[in-house]
């Protein structure tokens, strides 16, 4: 069950290749896995009623025996099974893939052939995923993300070296990189137990791909005090409250139990998202900044320079007390599949102090490391690089308005906001699509606007309201005329093409 | 073609006129459907205030249908060095920027009524989908030309996503 000795490196030769061999196995062993299931079960009882002789009632079987159909029927179920795994096997075999210098190309589809190639230079992120399953036979999963609506190009599955060393191998050629191939991976001991077991406790992170190390440690403390001090928690907490205070008044306890399957709800949230982020991981690589996901199941997600559309840098309300914030983005995949670009692959740190912000910071946006303005957008109010809402917008932001701010540094605008649930919007200009001013009837009596900044769609939207009119006038001109320039010198779709 | 670093407030390329008749139409329909629904609490449900929103429902869409020639009057686009402008509204003014090498396509749209008008719709359309340009009331000729401008515009300062 193991395909390690498949020469890795000929896969980007641009000819067509297959898949790990186990493929139809990890794709349909749930479905098989349960129609099997379902036969023992119903073996149980014909079992069961054998050797006991008990007297229950007539299940399906045994009505079947004594009708004389069994073999009938035994012979269409072992047909469509032959037929399930006949198909999955010819699935397999029409399901192929290319890499050239260009495109990344899959054909896949028995009876509905369906061709998608994906454009290198568009990649916006190359995400390793192992569900627990595919882990264990020392599978992955490899998405190519491509800029659009669900545009994703997946090659499921392969054995879990050769899909790392693919993924090096296209971004090294999207990068645009004349730099030879590096050395290829590693093969396996030969000792396929061994492998496995290496495998399923190795660290997320490729110790020999990297030059740093995961600039961030997450502790168990950590992640689940956030859990609890989150806005979700909170949430609860008034809604248990609201109920209690409701039970009270009516004098029927009975309302207290409705609490009960949102808390069963909660709970498994509050699990799953721990199983992801213990063990999570984000480091720096010449192809870009590789964030490391989960427990049993795996994702690996890789997004090269440039693809980063907007950060947003928030502190839920409770988060205050230890100091904590944490990082999204919007990123320009939009994937309907369950796993790869769902909500935590646009998280990009789930909590982490001041200096975890930073460090993170220095690996999505390198031209913002140094910068002070970053510091004051965190925490800072007032006269300190930030251009923030006039006395008379208090009335629109009644606590905010001496830190609702905006200011533009080298090549991104930095959108402060939030007294009370803190937050900084930072959009890069090489990436910002357009920009909006826009001013209400209302707003202009106060003499204040709102800028829009548009970016590709994601969980931020970057908007600052309540700024002084003149201002919002002299900062549209001059962000409009950086983007134009920034975004025309910008050349991070092929981010080593100079080396 | 202007500078992009200053808004030439001179230079705001206009819609056609013909425009408002498009608008002023689509307003007394909308209008009018809105109006026969609201009368639905005064004739149904019998209530004793049911007579007000029809006013007020008739009152808000004679206004709007009133303020349509200034509304259109407002709109209007200029063609900078790198970037299309883009401005309408007069109660909710909006302002745009979008530098032409985001663009990613250009779509032009004709109704029923602007097509009787000879007029057509421009949409620019950037990853973003807040962006928002849509130029309407171009007479044929001119929206073909911007969109061949626009293209090769865009062609020639060509950036990444």
């Amino acid at each position: 069950m193991t395909l390690d000795a498949v020469p890795v490196r000929s896969f980007t030769d641009g000819e067509w290749h297959r898949l790990h061999p186990a493929t139809p196995l990890l794709r349909g062993g749930i479905a098989l896995i349960a129609i099997i299931g379902f036969i023992i079960v119903q073996m149980r009882d014909e079992l069961i009623n054998r050797f006991f002789g008990s007297e229950g009632e007539p299940d399906p079987l045994a009505w079947l025996r004594e009708s004389g159909l069994f073999w009938l029927v035994a012979g269409v179920v072992l047909v469509g099974l032959l037929l399930f795994v006949v198909g999955f096997y010819l699935s397999w075999r029409m399901h192929s893939f290319r890499i050239t210098d260009e495109v990344v190309e899959v054909r896949s589809g028995v009876l509905f052939r369906t061709n998608r190639k994906g454009r290198l230079d568009r990649i916006q992120g190359i995400n390793v995923s192992k569900p627990f399953i595919a882990r264990l036979f020392g599978a992955a999963k490899l998405e190519v993300n491509v800029a659009g609506q669900d545009a994703n190009v997946q090659l499921a599955y392969l054995a879990t070296n050769a899909a790392d060393a693919l993924r090096a191998e296209i971004l090294r050629l999207a990068s645009g990189t004349k730099e030879a191939a590096s050395a290829p991976a590693a093969a396996g001991s030969g000792d396929v137990v061994r492998d496995r077991v290496n495998e399923l406790l190795a660290p997320e992170l490729d110790p020999a791909a990297l030059r740093a190390e995961s600039v961030v440690t997450m502790n168990i403390g950590r992640v689940i005090g956030s859990l609890l001090l989150g806005d979700g928690t909170l949430t609860l907490l008034l809604v248990i409250a609201g109920i209690t205070v409701f039970a009270t008044v009516t004098g029927s306890p009975f309302y207290l139990f409705g609490v009960i399957p949102g808390a069963i709800g909660i709970v498994s949230w509050y699990a799953r998202k721990l199983t992801r982020y213990l063990r999570y991981t984000i480091a720096g690589t010449p192809d870009g900044v590789r964030i490391g996901y989960g427990l049993l199941s795996t994702t690996n997600e890789t997004l090269p320079p440039g693809r980063i559309h907007s950060v947003q840098i928030s502190q839920p309300l409770l988060w205050r007390i230890p100091g904590w914030w944490q990082i999204k983005v919007n990123l320009a995949v939009k994937s309907s599949s369950s796993e790869g670009a769902n909500p935590e692959s646009t998280t990009m740190l789930p909590v982490g102090n001041r200096d975890d912000v930073l460090a993170v910071l220095a690996l999505v946006l390198p031209s913002l490391a140094a910068e002070p303005l970053v510091g004051h957008g965190l925490l800072g109010e007032a006269g300190d690089g930030f251009t923030n809402s006039p006395r008379r917008a208090a009335v629109l932001r009644w606590f905010s308005w001496r830190r609702n701010g905006i200011a533009l540094a080298d090549d991104a605008v930095l959108l402060r906001k939030g007294a009370i649930w803190r937050e900084l919007v930072i959009v890069p200009l090489p990436r910002l699509q357009s920009i909006a001013l826009q001013v209400g009837w209302l707003r202009r009596r106060l003499r204040v606007a709102t800028l829009h900044l548009h970016t590709v769609a994601g969980p931020i939207t970057p908007v600052i309201g309540a700024v002084d009119e003149t201002v919002a006038r002299d900062f549209f001109t001059r962000i409009s005329a950086a983007a134009v320039e920034h975004g025309s010198r910008d050349t991070s779709q092929r981010w080593r093409a100079n080396g | 073609m202007t500078d992009t670093t200053t808004i030439d407030d001179t230079a705001w390329q206009r819609v056609s006129p013909k425009y408002v008749i498009v608008d002023v139409l689509g307003y007394v329909i909308s209008g009018i459907m809105t109006t026969a629904v609201s009368f639905v609490p005064l004739i149904v449900l019998q209530w004793e205030f049911g007579w007000l929103p029809p006013i007020v429902v008739g009152a808000a869409s004679l206004v709007t249908i009133a303020l349509t020639p200034r509304r259109v009057r407002s709109i209007g686009y200029q063609l900078r060095d790198d970037d299309l402008l883009f401005k309408r509204g007069i109660m909710w003014q909006r302002l745009v920027a979008v530098p032409y090498g985001r663009m990613q396509l250009v779509d032009i749209n004709r109704g029923p009524i602007a097509r009787l008008c000879g007029l057509s719709e421009l949409k620019f359309v950037t990853a973003a989908a807040a962006s928002g340009v849509v130029i309407p009331g171009l007479p044929e000729q001119v929206a073909e030309e911007l969109r061949d401008t626009l293209v090769s515009l865009a062609e020639s300062r060509r950036a990444g996503l």
